[in-house]
């Protein structure tokens, strides 16, 4: 009868551990990458060349294509950053941390786009670049929330206590997010109500709505593979610290 | 209770005696507001137009700057290791804190608001609605902040972050605020931001001190 000494390898521990989890997960960013890149061509193939022009905003309805996926991640990347965050409260996980801390500045950059793009599509539509309409006010507040936990992990020294602290914050942020997606129901004033994931069904025609949900999953699967290559990297960084710590320790003890 | 009394007593006593700094903050209150006629012409129709507004952004300002004082010099000097340890629950501490930080902070302000209200050409009904949208909506301000202070505590340059960090979450409490005083077009809606003004301050008062308490414990160990 042999004992099992090896320590066991449970699903768990394979999310867990550092090393565990670049090891399997190294695999999938290729084929993550070309996913991506196939769903664009098509998406953007579609969106310029084979979808048709609005009856009434003519050309414009295409900054859609782009406006929506990024206002749908700009919110989908702060959920996955709240669930990041109870992992790394409630069960210390390691890789908890390291995802809430690679999902932020990529969570800033589509909130940045969709209000750009936003933007855009508001000046010749409805006549004006900015509305202090209740969407977009909570979207830029979105905004300036990542920004601020951005500059909260640069702030603090000891990645590990930052991650807790930084946790907590995301949490208490995370108010913003139903205020954000029911902002268009409680002030109706410009920005136009949720017209796609209704009760009754899209208020769209396919012929629009084939190419967002295409662009919708070419943006989603973009960010997972950068959330991917970002954990990654943010693991070596944290190798690297720990070997330079490392070896300034044996230099001093030299 | 006593020594949640005790502890907003002692915080009581350092500021009366080293009242520095609530006096600073006081005149950055009362310089916000009356720079901003400088700024906008010494026209008394537009400046009685935005005066709740100027108020309010003056006392905003000022809170958020005053959030270093909050927990700071406790951490520096390993009063909060010792608090952690009292037989109060972390999160009363905190809560003690925060009564004793609106007192020290915000209660000044509402004093000092006539002064306001004399360079900004206020009517008297006006300035009854920002004294009394002011002390509404203090309390969330001193209690989102408090978050932030707790967020920042053991950032050694963490001084400018915290404001950053509350800014836009304490955004609604502005909005209310001004909407408390200010009717503008349309129907009277400034009881109905009134109370929502309350409804904030007494969320915030009641979760902020255990968010905060979880922050500082969760970034000492």
């Amino acid at each position: 009868m042999t004992i099992e000494t090896a320590p066991k390898q449970s699903w768990w521990n394979r999310i867990a551990h550092p090393s565990q989890f670049v090891a399997w997960s190294r695999p999938l960013l290729w084929p993550l990458t070309i996913l991506t890149a196939v769903l664009f061509l098509f998406g953007l193939w579609f969106a310029f060349f084979n979808s048709p022009e609005d009856y009434q905003m003519g050309d414009t309805v295409r900054i859609m294509y782009i406006h929506v996926p990024t206002a749908w991640l700009s919110q989908f990347v702060y959920a996955i950053m709240t669930v990041s965050a109870l992992g790394s409260l409630v069960w210390r996980h390691p890789m908890a941390d390291v995802s809430m801390k690679s999902a932020a500045p990529l969570g800033a950059t589509f909130t940045a786009l969709a209000l750009f793009t936003g933007s855009l599509w508001g000046r010749p539509t409805w006549g004006t670049f900015w509305e202090w309409d209740g969407r977009m006010t909570s979207t830029l507040v979105l905004l300036f929330i990542y920004l601020g936990i951005v500059a909260l992990w640069r702030a603090f020294d000891d990645q590990l206590r930052a991650a807790r602290v930084i946790a907590v914050f995301t949490l208490v942020g995370a108010i913003n997010i139903p205020i954000i997606k029911f902002s268009v129901d409680w002030w109706s004033t410009l920005h136009q109500p949720a017209s796609v994931f209704r009760p009754d069904g899209p208020r769209m025609p396919g012929s629009i709505l084939t190419p967002l949900f295409i662009m919708f999953f070419a943006f989603t699967f973009l960010f997972l593979t950068l959330h991917l290559k970002a954990m990654h990297t943010e693991v070596k960084r944290r190798r690297v610290m720990a070997l330079e710590r490392q070896a300034a320790q044996a230099g001093a003890s030299a | 209770m006593t020594a949640f009394s005790a502890l907003i007593g002692r915080e009581l006593r350092m500021a009366v005696r080293n009242g520095g700094d609530v006096l600073t903050l006081l005149l950055f209150f009362v310089i916000v507001g009356a720079v901003v006629p400088f700024a906008v012409g010494p026209d008394k129709d537009l400046l009685a137009l935005l005066a709740p507004g100027i108020v309010w952004i003056a006392a905003f300002l000022s809170m958020l700057l005053g959030l270093d004082r909050l927990f700071r010099a406790d951490h520096e000097d390993g009063t909060l290791i010792l608090l952690r340890g009292a037989d109060l629950p972390f999160s009363a501490v905190v809560a003690a804190k925060v009564i004793a930080h609106w007192l020290v902070a915000a209660v000044p302000l509402i004093v000092a608001s006539p002064i306001l209200a004399v360079l900004l050409a206020m009517d008297m009904g006006g300035f009854w609605k920002t004294v009394l949208s002011l002390a509404v909506g203090t309390p969330a301000l001193a209690a989102f902040g408090a978050v932030g202070a707790a967020v920042t505590v053991s950032i050694r340059r963490g001084g400018l972050i915290a404001p950053v960090l509350i800014a836009p979450l304490a955004v609604p409490v502005l909005i209310f605020g001004v909407g408390a005083i200010s009717t503008g077009t349309g129907p009277d809606q400034s009881g109905a931001a009134l109370l929502f003004l309350a409804a904030i301050s007494l969320m915030a008062a009641a979760l902020c001190p255990f968010m905060a308490a979880l922050a500082i414990s969760s970034g000492e160990d």
